[in-house]
């Protein structure tokens, strides 16, 4: 189970931009996340993912509460949980190929030799042609872009995986495909699914259970937009 | 030279002329200036460099040779800089002055950045706590004047190059260390790194894999743009008689043993190595500001690079 209780989070103790947040997801389960704008999903979607530190309230991840987050927590914890960001342009490194993209977390956690085999496998799961994969982020498509850190966030086989509007910035095609490739993962492994979004209709076909935003904060946040 | 560059800088004007934009046509104008500016810049470093790699071992003559009888001479075809009060001659002892000094700026300058680049990546990639008490540090050290305390450091030690290197290198890093602080903090939190964390990568991996690569351009422009400085500082730490031993050729000594002949009216020792400090420092520092203007992103969609 990915639990969070009553988590209060954001990046001023004075104005948390979460209050008092509690949302479950079991194992197999979609579970979609709906609100406006600004509301503070993507923080949660932050926590959940051990990449923010909550100012009050527990995750627990597979009966274990967190006490720990971002670098400070163990590697196996934080690579339980893969995140797939909004913006693709933003969450690649400039820098890296789409191959080295996808490869890093296994360099990163010391599994360098399985690297070309499961990067060419991944590839093909999500479309990316071997010509795509030599090519730098400037030089590929925001949806080409977007397969690439799906394959990033899947490549270590997370338990858990946070799609925190993956498919905001995409046209419905690409949508589809990137959403029937989570689908066929959570499918095939059972991980547990948070796809946070602002689409209703999209994440009512998705999802097994979408909760609204006002139904996961007890108490109504205000609203920037 | 001057004639050569402005019309080859002229040709992209003539060929872009045609570009309808307002915009676009400003930018070309400025961007003539700019190719005039990066030639002359680069083609005075390069002869700078090229004159004090070839010149010791090419020309077989000896900068420290005495001849008291052809003592503070005016330039002449044997002597084209003149000569000094004890007979040297001067275009010598300027070249192997601009080696010394070149050498001592350079590598100030790259100490300096290293440091720099270490502790401002270190303060910017761990936060909290440990960014505070180094960055206090490092305003402490800037309220410091730094002639100051580079004198106070070269007193340390017996006059020669390395002390030099050591106090100039040791006061200069802070600004480095600023600038790396502040891009790794811009960089810190964009969502790759994020995605970084997410994959497992440990904060060593994150610093040195996604956060000083992006940080590596403005460093080393803050090392191009650091060699002149240095070797004024070179300069003026021994014309106050701190800096190199009297006898070594540099451009500091140079000046400052051509002080007493300045006032008989002998102008040619103080002259030319004034030149040789001035123009190649301004060469360097001139292709240091093309390189800035290239590397920032609005002057770069200007220039459509």
């Amino acid at each position: 189970m990915l639990e969070l209780h009553a988590v209060t989070a954001g990046y001023d103790r004075r104005a948390p931009v979460v209050r008092d947040a509690s949302l479950t997801v079991a194992p197999g389960e979609a579970v979609g996340l709906l609100g406006p704008s600004g509301c503070g999903k993507s923080t949660l979607a932050r926590v959940a993912a051990l990449l923010h530190r909550p100012d009050s309230g527990t995750v627990v991840l597979d009966g274990t509460p967190v006490h720990r987050y971002r670098h400070r927590a163990p590697r196996d914890r934080r690579t339980a949980v893969g995140v797939v960001f909004q913006q693709p342009r933003l969450s690649a490194d400039p820098r890296l190929r789409l191959t080295d993209l996808i490869a890093e977390p296994l360099r990163a956690t010391g599994r360098r030799a399985a690297a070309p085999a499961r990067v060419a496998e991944l590839a093909q799961t999500v479309g990316l042609t071997a010509d795509l994969l030599t090519r730098r982020p400037h030089e590929v498509s925001d949806g080409q872009l977007q397969r690439a850190c799906l394959a990033r966030a899947l490549v270590l086989r997370p338990r858990w995986l946070i799609c925190d509007e993956m498919t905001a910035m995409l046209d419905a095609s690409t949508t589809a495909a990137l959403v029937r490739v989570v689908e066929d993962y959570r499918t095939s492994t059972g991980a547990g699914l948070l796809a946070v979004g602002h689409d209703r209709t999209l994440l009512n076909r998705w999802c097994d259970r979408t909760v609204h935003w006002d139904t996961v904060t007890s108490t109504a946040t205000k609203v920037l937009t | 030279m001057t004639d050569i560059s402005v019309e080859k800088a002229g040709k992209p004007d003539a060929a872009e002329s045609a570009a309808p934009t307002a915009w676009r046509a400003h930018g070309t104008a400025r961007r003539s200036t700019h190719t005039l500016r990066l030639r002359v810049s680069a083609a005075l470093t390069a002869v700078t460099v090229l004159a004090v790699l070839l010149v010791p071992p090419l020309v077989q003559l000896d900068q420290q040779a005495v001849d008291l009888a052809a003592k503070l001479q005016p330039p002449s075809w044997s002597h084209p800089f003149g000569t000094d009060d004890v007979g040297r001659d001067l275009l010598l002892r300027c070249v192997y002055g601009l080696k010394v000094s070149l050498l001592v700026g350079v590598v100030a300058a790259l100490t300096a950045t290293v440091i720099g680049t270490v502790v401002g990546a270190t303060a910017g990639a761990l936060g909290g706590w440990a960014d505070r008490l180094v960055m206090r540090l490092v305003d402490t050290l800037s309220s410091v004047p730094h002639l100051l305390l580079g004198i106070f450091i070269v007193a340390m030690f017996r006059p020669g190059v390395w002390p030099v290197v050591i106090s100039v290198a040791l006061t200069h890093w802070l600004s480095t260390a600023r600038i790396v602080r502040a891009e790794v903090l811009s960089l810190r939190s964009r969502p790759y790194i994020d995605a970084a964390v997410s994959g497992g990568a440990s904060r060593w991996r994150v610093t040195v894999r996604h956060l000083l690569p992006g940080v590596l351009p403005q460093a080393g422009l803050a090392a191009v743009l650091m060699v002149p400085h240095a070797m004024w500082h070179e300069s003026a730490l021994s014309f106050l008689g701190l800096g190199l031993p009297t006898h070594t050729a540099s451009l500091g000594t140079l000046i400052q043993g051509a002080r007493g002949s300045l006032l008989a009216g002998q102008w040619w020792p103080t002259l030319f190595p004034g030149l040789f400090l001035i123009i190649p420092t301004l060469a360097v520092a001139g292709l240091a500001g093309v390189w800035r203007e290239r590397i920032n992103p609005r002057r770069r969609s200007e220039l459509m690079l």
